[in-house]
């Protein structure tokens, strides 16, 4: 069992996690109440990472890293290393990867509030954004846990994206899932079979925790 | 905003269509005149409406789909007119000509909706206390328990809505809306789903406060005893349009005229002033038009009803019972035969729809499409209206 691994899991899904509530709600706000007539484009992009092969997303993040690219330059004159085969390009990789994840639900959620109690804040005297923070947030918890949980869950269990930004760098970028790829591919088994085994229970238990608080089916997949 | 208020408000002029109704001094008066096209089940849905509303109750009353929650969208600022105008206690909320159009929640206009829109997740006292967000800490706790104490909510003070009665969330909705000091109330039906003794509590309870406040109160209904116990005036909307304005007992019990739920359903509607009584032949001359000084008016012969010279009626004739000529009748029972000419035509499935100008009144006239074709209809041709008198329905304004 390697606890390394675990622990740096671990701590990369929670960075990711907690990151992606203060990207994913601007985001699903905007896709909410937007009336712009090629949202539904956004929506596809964001919804992207379900569907594409992870290796293909790892790809473009890991070109976009690297030193060819204007943000892997902007990051290495800053740093003075690349982006690629770190820490902090692994969580950049893990954001886009689980983005839809905390997306979804939180957009379903904001979704779900009745438009009038939107109105009656408004003529209460709120904005939008007023109306947003007070009305629309408070009553949309569970759809704000659901997507920490789910996000934190995927990220825990990624594998190609990983495997493409970060490598295989113990204590940097080697993650619970490619170290039971390595064990796997050593013929260690016992210990494979150990850390997976641990991955499937923390895997079961978010979700536990997600159908508890929700009491509907949440779908992988388009939402409303 | 108490302040910003009363500096806003300005002593309101008589109306022109109806007597002042308001049985204490006037302080505030909505005027809204607004036109808005939706499409919906039918085809197309044409509001189209013109009132002043003064401080006190005015009712709203018309059958579902008349338009009245259109209406009161329009003036909270939820829904956006395609064109006129919306002015509160003198300031412009909505001005097409001036592309100004306040935000809702920039509008200071209470509005109660039939589903009252609690905050569920709020109790009873932060739902009456949201709409004071703007004030400190200690003034909002003291106006918001100030008014749960006048709708006796004290008690239910620290219950979600889920934990209190249907009655109880009606108070704590109203208390909600009249907590911001509004300048303007607009209630849609907030006690349809009341008992009797329940509602005429609430009723009481809103013409105290009204009494201090002095705001028009707009109150959506289709419960014509409402309207008595209610209204100092009553506005009759019917698809779209107001097709009387008065004191529930002159809009409600016209003697002699029709009521407005039988002139619903006609096309043409003009407001008019009686001219001549012929009580020798049981008719009447009608100008159409209110206060018009040109000689050549439109006039109509109808039926006599019980009025006298001067007095202010509605017309209404189907578009169906009129006929068009494209010459000059002669011999011809009708009494009333005018001049005019074809503004446009509008095809809607079957029949054709001629718009009529009679210098000034415009009539709406159907036809087939073999009448068009046969006597060559189209816009600009010069054309004979006529009208039966017993065509002519009569209801008071």
């Amino acid at each position: 069992m390697n606890w390394e691994a675990f622990w740096l899991t671990v701590r990369l899904a929670a960075i990711v996690s907690t990151l992606l509530i203060a990207i994913g709600i601007p985001i699903a706000y905007w896709l909410t109440y937007s009336r712009w007539r090629w949202k539904f484009l956004v929506e596809a992009a964001v919804a992207l990472p379900i569907v594409l092969p992870p290796t293909v997303l790892g790809f473009y993040v890991l070109v976009a890293l690297g030193s060819r690219s204007p943000l892997g330059r902007w990051w290495e004159s800053l740093t003075g290393h690349t982006l690629a085969f770190t820490f902090e390009g692994l969580v950049i990789g893990s954001l886009l990867y689980s983005l839809p994840f905390a997306v979804q639900p939180f957009a379903a959620s904001f979704g779900a509030v009745d438009p009038s109690l939107l109105r009656a804040s408004a003529s209460l005297g709120h904005s939008p954004v007023q109306t947003f923070r007070r009305i629309v947030l408070p009553l949309s918890k569970a759809g704000l846990v659901t997507g920490f949980a789910l996000s934190f869950a995927h990220t825990l269990g990624e594998f190609g994206v990983v495997l493409m930004v970060g490598g295989n760098i113990p204590g940097v970028t080697r993650t619970i899932s490619i170290d039971i790829y390595d064990q796997v591919q050593t013929a260690n088994y016992s210990s494979a079979n150990r850390t997976a085994l641990l991955l499937l229970i923390v895997s079961f238990l978010v979700l536990s925790i997600v159908y508890g608080l929700n009491r509907r089916p949440w779908a992988v997949g388009p939402w409303r | 905003m108490a302040v910003k208020a009363k500096t806003k408000t300005k002593p309101a002029p008589a109306p022109q269509t109806a007597p002042p109704a308001a049985t204490y001094p006037i302080s505030s008066e909505l005027e809204v005149r607004i036109r808005k096209r939706f499409p919906n089940p039918e085809g197309t849905f044409n509001l189209n409406v013109h009132f002043r509303a003064l401080a006190g109750f005015t009712i709203l009353f018309g059958a579902s789909g008349a338009g009245k929650t259109t209406l009161l969208d329009c003036i909270a600022g939820l829904s956006d007119p395609d064109e006129g105008r919306i002015v509160v206690g003198g300031e412009d909320l909505y001005d097409s000509e001036k592309e100004r159009n306040v935000a809702a929640w920039k509008r200071r206009i209470g509005y109660v909706h039939q589903d009252l829109a609690l905050f569920p997740h709020l109790t009873a006292e932060e739902n009456v206390a949201y709409g004071l967000h703007s004030l400190s800490a200690t003034e909002r706790t003291s106006r918001s328990r100030e008014i749960l104490a006048r709708f006796r909510l004290d008690r239910l003070r620290d219950r979600r809505p889920a934990q209190i009665s249907g009655g109880e969330r009606q108070r704590v909705a109203l208390a909600r809306a009249l907590v911001t000091e509004p300048r303007a109330l607009l209630l849609d039906e907030p006690l349809a789903a009341l008992d009797r003794p329940t509602k005429s509590s609430l009723v009481a309870d809103l013409r105290k406060w009204n009494q201090d406040h002095r705001i028009p109160i707009l109150f959506v209904t289709h419960d014509g005893e409402e309207v008595f116990a209610l209204g100092d005036e009553v506005i009759m909307l019917d698809t779209g349009r107001i097709v009387a304005q008065g004191r529930p007992h002159e809009v409600m019990r016209a003697p002699r005229l029709e009521t407005v739920a039988q002139l619903s359903g006609f096309e043409n509607i003009f407001d008019a002033t009686v001219v001549a009584l012929h009580e020798n032949r049981g008719t009447m001359t009608c100008r159409l038009g209110i206060g018009r000084v040109e000689k050549d008016a439109v006039e109509l012969e109808t039926p006599l009803v019980r009025a006298e010279v001067g007095s202010r009626l509605r017309v209404g004739v189907r578009a169906g019972d009129l006929l068009l000529a494209t010459e000059k009748p002669r011999g011809l029972s009708a009494r009333n035969v005018l001049p005019g000419t074809i503004q446009r035509l509008e095809q809607r499935d079957v029949i054709i729809a001629a718009m009529v100008d009679c210098g000034g009144a415009e009539f709406e006239v159907h036809l087939t499409l073999a009448a068009r074709d046969a006597l060559q209809l189209g816009p600009g041709k010069s054309v004979w209206v006529v009208v039966k008198t017993h065509s002519c329905h009569l209801m008071g304004m």
